[in-house]
């Protein structure tokens, strides 16, 4: 009876990876057509040339980056304090920051386009640096359920309270304590938080798109509508990016779990 | 230890002096707060709550009921049915395949490496979707795609020829998949890691069999973190635009692209039409999320 | 004939052994205690009884039957786990009725019977609890009803006390005791509390790193050690190695001699008795009815327990004193 449901799994799996795989191939095969007598890498080499391609993919790097930077400094210090001095707002805050999983980002954007035009009391959709403001706010918003869960949870491992009274009680101050004490403890937890939030920012469409800003995602959609074979390789290159974001992650969680232990 | 008259005097100020100094710490403590509800506010809240409100306004801003009763236009209907159909079916299928692959990974006795390759894969491709997804499956299911190439020359089976079409309902639902799959296999692991060895352990030396097993102990432990996955596997479909738009444009009538087409003014050309579509989207998202909360904790509560 | 009997059991995880060579028999009726630390291999052995595990070599018979390849289901072993492992989904009927409606029992007879077991375990007005709604001994009384409603033809007891509060699980001891008395239930017992195998078991079986180290009647295994290992785990023996041994009493042995705390007696330091050691009290512990007292004599400490009677009776540190022991309380072990 073991055997056959093992035999079992083996189809579910081997199903599983056709199906997951050969798009992938597909794609891969397809980007590499664009040179009619044979497979070249010549799709990539137009894309990777195109100025479009470098001013917006640097334009989102820079947005993810920043989105991370903020998002940080918003998630960390909030969970920290929830944990430590005000654990009663927990549920509220958690059911804040699950929010932006109810409510889908074309709602949310719609919502800025109205609070926030050009003739309105706080018109961030006005001019240009504005807009870039309120987009990086709208992916922090995208961001917080996965930064604040991936922070709360490595908060929660390390019991914060104990060990801020543990550092308090040898004499630390405040600054060593949140740089030395907490800081090192939840670092993994945080970087894990950063590349999730990387990875859904770099290729993000309906954002960057209503607000009108020069973002990847909408650079993607435009080529996708003009051209043949060049989707073919921005698609695997975004594969791999979001690959390379969750193998990162994977990388700073295994090193995080030693350090654990001995903490 | 001292009861002397002086120190019993002098007991109360101290003490009134901690009262005031815990007034000021507990507004300190709200202060450390203060940037994230402000935060929440400005980005999530007040502009969701402007729609909701803009819903139920005439373009001069008096209460009224029709931009709620255009919903129940034909047009309007219908693509909100498409949404919900395409959001059922994908959220079905992912949860029933996602669900296979995971207690095949996890319970299927199969080599030590598969289950943290699947949860890796699962990592990146749940995170996967957009536009970049829609070019794989166009590459793939496309007219030109792969595998109806592959199918035409080597099977002799024409895949456009039945009526079929990624442009199409079934299409768009395969491409869901993608991501929806396996979302559900990191949603649903935590909860097969919960069935504990000894239950089945304990069904056994009662005389239970493996069917016996599932039917009457695993899968109704499983069963409401199941039912809450699909729906928050609904939800995550149902406010998809990405995918869909860079896949069909403006081809396929659902209500994210519907919504998307109202923004960038190409149809309709009534603002507060579109809030209602956008409060009838959180009503939607918002029902399976809650549905999905609660299921959620009556999961947790079984848990010893 | 016994009743259950092992012969020459052996289990292996890769190329770790973990039982190494069991044999035992056990009579009907009979209530047995696998004692030892973790990692022993008793929680082993009791899996394969159960049918959980299989053996590397050797066999496993239950009333004349060999059971060792039969699936753990048709077996008709009741096996208590030490976290209860009561499913969450169904109330404290249900479970206990799970394994009679497995049995494909009539309605009325599971209905009658889980009433029956449910009044046995005192559980009465617990009948549509939840496991979440029962405190850790009611759980654990729920999972024993389980196993007992079908009838077992042997209980395994997998540390069930381990997970519970002190008081109630002394109480609970004495309710399995009673209840195994009154079934005539062959019961086998794992633990790593000695007090608890003590008061329990008819016998012992003291394990350690997959081996049997002795087997006894509980009175037995307590006063006659055969190992060093045993004498350690049992009580807190003073072990002498052999040099030791020679320089305080005189004696030349192999291995180590054991020495019960209670069996020195502490007698006043100037009396001028034969055969007594001198000693200095160095320190002492308070045990509730004993004092533990650490006296030194040709530079061992000893362990001496005296009852505590009255507090003038406590002697302090620096006190002289001469202590005697009894050929007869001197036990050579391996």
């Amino acid at each position: 009876m073991k055997s056959t449901s093992r035999l079992g799994a083996w189809v579910a799996i081997a199903i599983g990876t056709l199906y997951f795989v050969l798009p992938l191939i597909a794609t891969f095969e397809f980007s590499l057509k664009m040179n009619r007598d044979g497979y070249s890498f010549e799709a990539y080499k137009v894309v990777l040339a195109d100025p479009g391609f470098q001013a917006t993919f640097g334009y989102s790097t820079l947005m993810a980056v920043l989105t991370i930077i903020v998002g940080i400094l918003l998630v960390v210090p909030t969970a920290y304090w929830i944990q430590l001095k005000l654990p009663r707002l927990r549920p509220l805050v958690e059911f804040i920051t699950l929010l932006p999983l109810v409510i889908p980002a074309i709602v949310i954007v719609f919502g800025y386009l109205k609070l926030y035009n050009s003739s309105s009391w706080l018109p961030l959709t006005g001019n240009e640096r504005a807009t870039d403001l309120l987009l990086m706010c709208s992916y922090v918003t995208l961001a917080l359920p996965y930064l604040y869960r991936s922070v709360d949870a490595g908060l929660r491992a390390i019991d914060v309270r104990t060990l801020t009274e543990a550092a308090e009680s040898l004499g630390a101050s405040w600054p060593s304590i949140l740089l030395q004490v907490i800081f090192p403890n939840v670092k993994s937890a945080i970087l894990s938080g950063a590349f999730l939030t990387f990875a859904v920012v770099i290729g993000e469409f309906t954002m960057a798109s209503l607000l009108g800003r020069p973002a990847f995602g909408p650079y993607l959609q435009l080529i996708g509508a003009n051209r043949a074979y060049e989707p073919s390789a921005l698609a695997i290159i975004a594969f791999m990016v979001t690959w390379a974001s969750m193998g990162l992650i994977q990388v700073f969680a295994r090193n995080a779990r030693p350090a654990r232990k001995t903490a | 230890m001292s009861t002397s008259p002086d120190s019993l005097t002098h007991r109360p100020e101290p003490g009134a002096g901690q009262i005031r100094k815990g007034l000021t710490l507990s507004a300190l403590n709200w202060l450390g707060v203060a940037p994230f509800f402000l935060f929440a506010l400005l980005f999530l809240i007040l502009p969701t709550a402007t729609l909701m409100i803009g819903a139920f306004q005439d373009a001069d801003g008096h209460f009224t009921l029709g931009n709620i009763a255009k919903l129940f236009d034909d047009s309007i209907l219908s693509a909100y049915w498409i949404s919900f159909e395409v959001s059922a079916a994908s959220a079905l299928g992912g949860t029933v395949i996602g669900l296979a692959l995971a207690l095949a990974a996890i319970q299927g006795g199969l080599p030590q490496w598969i289950r943290p390759t699947l949860m890796t894969f699962s990592g990146v491709a749940s995170n996967f979707a957009g536009i970049p997804l829609s070019f794989a499956f166009l590459s793939t299911l496309g007219r030109m795609g792969l595998v109806t190439v592959l199918l035409r020359n080597y099977a002799d089976f024409d895949l456009y020829g039945t009526g079929f079409s990624i442009l199409s309902f079934l299409g768009l639902t395969l491409t869901y998949l993608y991501f929806q799959i396996p979302l559900m296999v990191l949603i649903v692991t935590p909860a097969i890691d919960g069935l504990r060895a000894e239950w089945r352990e304990a069904c056994e030396s009662l005389g239970g069999n493996s069917v016996a097993y599932w039917w009457h102990i695993a899968l109704p432990i499983l069963w409401p973190s199941i039912m809450g996955s699909a729906l928050l596997l609904f939800a995550n479909a149902f406010g998809a635009v990405a995918t869909a738009y860079a896949l069909t444009g403006s081809s396929l009538n659902i209500v994210p692209i519907l919504l998307y087409a109202q923004i960038r003014g190409d149809v309709l050309h009534d603002q507060n039409l579109g809030y209602a579509l956008a409060l009838g989207m959180i009503v939607v998202t918002g029902l399976s999320n809650a549905g999905y909360i609660w299921l959620r904790s009556r999961a947790e509560r079984g848990r010893e | 004939m016994a009743y259950l009997t092992i012969n020459n059991l052996h289990k292996r995880f890769d190329d770790h052994v973990v039982v190494h060579d069991f044999n035992m028999s056990i009579e009907q009726g009979e209530f047995v205690t696998f004692l030892g630390p973790s990692g022993c291999g008793k929680t082993t052995v009791l899996r394969m009884i159960a049918g959980f595990e299989t053996p590397t070599s050797g066999r496993i018979c239950v009333g004349g039957e060999d059971i060792t390849q039969q699936a753990a289901q048709k077996r008709g072993i009741g096996m208590v786990f030490q976290s209860y492992a009561l499913f969450p989904n169904m109330n404290v009927t249900q479970n206990i009725g799970f394994g009679l409606k497995m049995r494909k029992c009539p309605a009325d007879d599971i209905k009658r019977k889980v009433a029956e077991v449910i009044k046995l375990v005192e559980l009465t007005g617990k009948e549509n609890h939840y496991p979440h709604e029962l405190s850790g001994g009611q759980r654990q009384r729920v999972a024993l009803a389980r196993a007992l409603v079908v009838e077992p033809r042997i209980l395994l007891l997998d540390e069930p006390l381990s997970a519970l509060d002190a008081r109630i699980r002394k109480n609970l001891r004495e309710q399995i005791r009673d209840i195994q008395r009154r079934l005539g239930l062959t019961t086998i017992f794992v633990t790593h509390d000695q007090e608890e195998a003590l008061t329990m078991s008819d016998r012992i079986f003291v394990m350690n790193q997959g081996r049997v180290e002795q087997e006894g009647r509980a009175e037995i295994v307590y006063t006659e050690p055969a190992t060093e290992f045993v004498a350690r785990f049992m009580g807190n023996y003073n072990l002498l190695g052999a040099a030791d041994t020679n320089r305080l009493l005189g004696l030349n042995i192999s291995g180590h001699l054991a020495i019960r705390p209670e069996s020195i007696h502490v007698l006043d330091g100037h009396s001028q008795q034969d055969g007594t050691l001198a000693g200095t009290i160095r320190q002492h512990q308070l045990l509730g009815n004993i004092i533990r007292y650490q006296i030194e004599s040709a530079g061992i400490t000893l362990q001496v327990d005296r009852l505590n009677r009255t507090a003038s009776d406590l002697m302090p540190a620096g006190t002289e004193v001469r202590l005697q022991i009894s050929r007869d309380d001197m036990r050579e072990v391996r």
